[in-house]
């Protein structure tokens, strides 16, 4: 059964060869791959919340030598949010790319991006986790080129630099581990490593590449340009997923393989930055004059709340309070994944229609488009945390968290960025519902508003009232030293 | 079994089903959204006279759905939650009907419908919340369904009142929710319970009167309480019948419920006397009912004097929550409906005579009785009731506050500001009364759009005034009937006292 294990990473791939080899049917194997992904991913979470974590030694071999793939909780819930995210994207990019030359570029760098990913969030050892890190910047970056503007190209060429050198801080801390303890299982190292100085370095080397990547203050600056002007869809999945495939894995390392290594200082650190990522970043978001520009700030400051919860982890004693900040967590992160994923296809919509995205020029749109209006609103509400979306039962325990430990520091914080946050969104609501001529007549509900809007439903009510299953499912660890 | 479970949820979806589906309706299937809207509005009529009689008897009426770990979404039903969900559902079926007449014609009807069904679905779901979070999550998106209905028609005045409305909720928002989480990590769940719960927790004081100062403030922005009060006279750039709900049931007085429920349920009011908050809030709702009144008297544009004059009453609930002892408790429970009644009739008249005549001000009013008998006639009622004249509703109000006071021995301050605001009130609405029936036209009406027609007004705007004129005319007159707001009222100081 644990065979089920290797499709959500063949299948993407297969599709990735086949429409390299067969270019003119490029749409259709794209949207259908997407699709067989999804049902893959379904099939393996199914799996897990019936019978628990498994594991897969592919090959054969024994994890150490061979490649393991793994799937938990964790796991399988990020897996089920960027493979539901990505098939929205996918129907959307029928659209988007349907007339366009380099459609069937698009369609193998998206799939192998959605390989990447996958493979990323089963991999049970650090240096696959190091290819698929590698293969997933590679691929977005080439994605984010897909523009053909100069912006975007030089945007991209910033992402490219600043991507490898995350890359190479994380292939060498990987190396430093192999050295120190002659194994990359993670299963293996979570039981293994101990406090020391190669722990410390490798860790820091490897979490400084992650910070990289997912674009932590003061680390953030090639994110907004890289992620506005990128092609709609593609900004959708940066923000969403690969930001958040970063996270994922800095979450791994701190919380299942260094967790001995980890320091109540490091941890307030990054607490620190992700206080002024927040701060910034909303502050910014308000400052931003285009739509795109917007949300990509708003995705600097939304990671920082994730950030938010590492000195709360780290100060949390292991156990129920622990477990549900880290459901909160996990929570925060899904509910960004798909608002922010809605935000950006809801503004491609607006931007092919209208011809540009600058936020005071938008009066009219909530006639035009009223569907991708209420996409914003739905998506906004997820966005300042307000409920019934999925980031206001995260953002209670946030607080929760805060009051417990006592960290008072981030209780501002916390304040401070959810008004900015709701001054930023109703700054953009003002403008669309304001009455004006900026986007073009009102045309019937096309296909490419659809999925925005159900991505944004899914943020707003399903994460809201079924949030439940997320904290069933985040103790489910593969890791004997980890989350559980 | 399955009714007590249902009942709360089939009360919310009887305005949340048709709301949703008004969204989808193409601007001209006018007849459609009527329909749908009143037939939501006639269940949940039905749902709230089944529930009424069931809590009288003492069942339980309950739903819980685990939205996170220990975050339930509650839904209860108690004598209290009865009292604000009848005010709700009666007048926003009358509002309904008024809404259908005055928008008539006009954009976005679909768009207007359908917030404002969410409106009162989230005023249905505040009055039902069963603990502190599921009140935090209705009070949030009642938030969120009024800013569309203030911005509604999109000039740079109705954006501005309600980027001022969104700027003061979303802040008091925010306070009410750290106030809310913190106090459930101390206790790790805010129930609400007659009597309260936290008189047994053995919690610090301090941290408890801190806080209760973060709920009250996040509160009293949507009560309106001074100084917190500034959003609401900006927001009556609202259509008249927003104006009308807003008023009477939908935002302010959901900030005035929540302070009843946080005083009564989460702290109980023996409690809260014993920690000495209740002092302060007592004078902050005096100040507000002085204040309010002062700035009404000044006001010539005749929403903002009425709104002025919500500041005002509004904090009679506020003020009768305060003094401990069951009069006053029942002084302040009943004015919530009591205030609920008349202020919308006011509303509604208000609107009339800027939709028939384009009269927006006192100065403007001079013998429109007159030319409008129907409306002033309810807008007299309305008037004297607020007063307290009796046998107006306002009069009980006013009566039991009083009684409750000397009976709590705080005659000595709350007898001179019930006597001052009343005169207060005589002083800014006696001279339009005046104005209405003994004056004679001076100028012509601003904008008469009703010239030549035999009747008023139409039906759809006559009637709804004149409705809730009676009303407030005969919960007065009938105080003692059963179930009447009295009787209702005491019902629910009974169970609070009850310990």
């Amino acid at each position: 059964m644990n065979n089920l294990l290797i499709w959500p990473v063949a299948v993407p791939l297969l599709s990735a060869l086949l429409a390299l080899l067969w270019p003119r049917r490029s749409t259709w194997i794209g949207v259908l791959g997407t699709a067989l992904s999804l049902l893959a991913v379904v099939l393996v979470s199914r799996q897990v919340i019936e019978s628990g974590a498994i594991e897969l030694a592919l090959g054969g071999w024994s994890p150490g030598l061979g490649i393991a793939l793994r799937a938990d909780g964790l796991s399988v819930l990020m897996l089920l949010m960027s493979t539901l995210v990505s098939m929205a994207v996918a129907v959307y990019a029928s659209v988007y790319f349907s007339r366009s030359e380099r459609r069937s570029e698009f369609w193998v760098l998206w799939l192998l991006l959605i390989t990447a990913l996958h493979a990323l969030f089963l991999s049970g050892d650090l240096f696959n986790l190091y290819v698929t890190l590698e293969l997933l910047g590679l691929s977005a970056v080439v994605l984010a080129c897909l523009g053909g503007s100069r912006e975007s190209l030089q945007a991209a060429l910033n992402y490219l630099v600043l991507g490898l050198l995350g890359s190479m801080a994380f292939l060498i801390g990987v190396a430093l581990i192999y050295a120190g303890y002659g194994t990359l299982d993670m299963a293996a190292l979570a039981v293994a490593i101990e406090s020391g100085p190669t722990a410390w370095l490798a860790l820091s080397l490897m979490t400084g590449g992650l910070l990289i990547k997912s674009a932590l203050f003061p680390l953030h600056f090639w994110l907004p340009p890289a992620h506005s002007n990128a092609p709609a869809p593609v900004s959708a999945v940066l923000s969403a997923l690969v930001v958040k495939a970063a996270l994922y894995l800095i979450l791994r390392l701190w919380l299942a393989l260094f967790d001995e290594v980890v320091t109540q200082t490091a941890a307030l650190i990054l607490g620190l930055l992700g206080g002024i990522a927040v701060l910034w970043g909303s502050w910014a978001a308000l400052q931003a004059e285009r739509l795109k520009l917007m949300a990509a700030y708003s995705t600097v400051a939304q990671v920082g709340y994730l950030f938010l919860f590492l000195p709360l982890l780290a100060a949390l004693p292991e156990g129920t309070t622990r477990d549900v900040a880290l459901g909160a967590l996990v929570l925060l992160a899904l509910t960004h994944g798909f608002a922010k994923s809605a935000f950006f296809l809801a503004a491609g919509v607006i931007m092919q229609r209208a011809g540009h995205d600058r936020i005071a020029e938008l009066g009219g749109t909530a006639r035009a488009l009223p569907v991708t209006a209420f996409t914003l609103a739905l998506a906004g509400v997820a966005l300042i945390g307000l409920p019934p979306s999925g980031s206001f039962l995260a953002k209670w325990q946030l607080l929760s968290s805060v009051f417990i430990t006592g960290q008072w520091i981030w209780l501002p914080v916390i304040a401070i960025g959810t008004l900015l946050a709701g001054a930023y969104t109703f700054r953009l609501l003002g403008y669309a519902f304001a009455p004006g001529e900026g986007v073009g007549p009102s045309l019937s509900v096309g296909r490419e508003e659809i999925p925005a809007v159900l991505l944004a439903l899914v943020a707003t009510l399903v994460l809201g009232f079924w949030a439940s299953a997320v904290w069933e499912l985040v103790p489910i660890s593969a890791y004997a030293g980890g989350e559980g | 079994m399955a009714m007590s479970v249902w009942l709360p949820v089939g009360i919310l979806l009887s305005s949340l089903i048709p709301g949703v589906l008004i969204f989808f309706q193409p601007e001209e299937r006018h007849r459609l959204r009527t329909w749908l809207n009143l037939l939501g509005a006639v269940i949940k009529l039905l749902l709230v006279g089944m529930l009424i009689w069931g809590v009288f008897h003492e069942q339980v009426f309950e739903t819980r759905w685990t939205m996170a770990p220990g975050l339930e979404f509650v839904l209860h039903a108690d004598a209290l939650s009865v009292l604000f969900v009848s005010l709700s559902t009666l007048l926003w079926l009358v509002t309904t009907i008024y809404a259908v007449g005055y928008l008539e014609q006009t954009p976005h009807r679909s768009r207007f419908f359908g917030f404002f069904s969410l409106c009162v679905t989230a005023t249905v779901g505040l009055a039902l919340a069963g603990n502190l979070f599921t009140f935090v999550v209705f009070y949030e998106l009642l938030t969120l369904a009024t800013y569309p209905l203030i911005a509604h028609k999109g000039s740079p005045e109705a954006l501005r009142g309600a980027r001022i409305y969104l700027r003061y909720t979303l802040f008091g928002g925010l306070l009410l929710m750290i106030g809310a989480v913190w106090l459930h990590t101390l206790t790790g769940g805010v129930e609400f319970v007659e009597g309260g719960i936290l008189q047994y927790a053995n919690l610090d004081q301090s941290t408890l009167r801190w806080i209760f100062l973060l709920l009250i403030v996040g509160l009293g922005v949507k009560a309106a309480l001074v100084p917190l009060h500034g959003w609401l006279p900006q927001a009556m750039v609202a259509p008249a019948p927003v104006s009308a709900l807003l008023h009477a049931v939908a935002v302010v007085k959901a900030g005035a419920f929540g302070i009843v429920r946080v005083i009564y349920d989460v702290y109980g009011v023996e409690f809260a006397a014993e920690l000495g908050v209740l002092t302060l809030l007592g004078a902050v709702a005096a100040i507000t009912i002085i204040y309010g009144s002062l700035k009404a008297l000044s006001q010539d544009h005749l929403k903002k004097r009425l709104a002025y004059s919500t500041v005002s009453q509004v904090s009679y609930i506020v003020l009768g929550t305060a003094i401990v002892g069951p009069l006053a408790t029942i002084g302040g429970l009943v004015h919530l409906v009591h205030q609920g009644v008349m202020k919308i009739t006011l509303f509604f008249a208000a609107g009339n005579y800027a939709e028939a005549l384009g009269i927006h001000r006192v100065s403007e009013m001079d013998g429109v009785g007159r030319r409008m008998p129907g409306t002033t006639l309810a807008f007299t009622i309305g008037a004297l009731g607020m007063i307290g004249i009796p046998p107006v509703a306002g009069f009980i109000s006013k009566w039991y506050l009083g009684l409750g006071a000397v009976e709590a021995g705080a005659a000595a301050w709350v007898l001179p500001v019930l006597i001052a605001s009343s005169l207060l009130n005589a002083a800014y609405f006696l001279p339009i009364l005046y104005r209405a029936w003994f004056k004679s036209q001076s100028t012509p009406w601003p904008a008469d759009k009703t010239a030549g027609c035999t009747r008023e007004l139409p039906d759809a705007l006559l009637w709804p005034p004149l409705t809730t004129a009676a009303m407030a005319l005969l919960i007065g007159l009938l105080a003692a009937a059963p179930y009447s707001p009295l009787e209702w009222a005491e019902l629910i100081a009974g169970r609070e006292y009850r310990q």
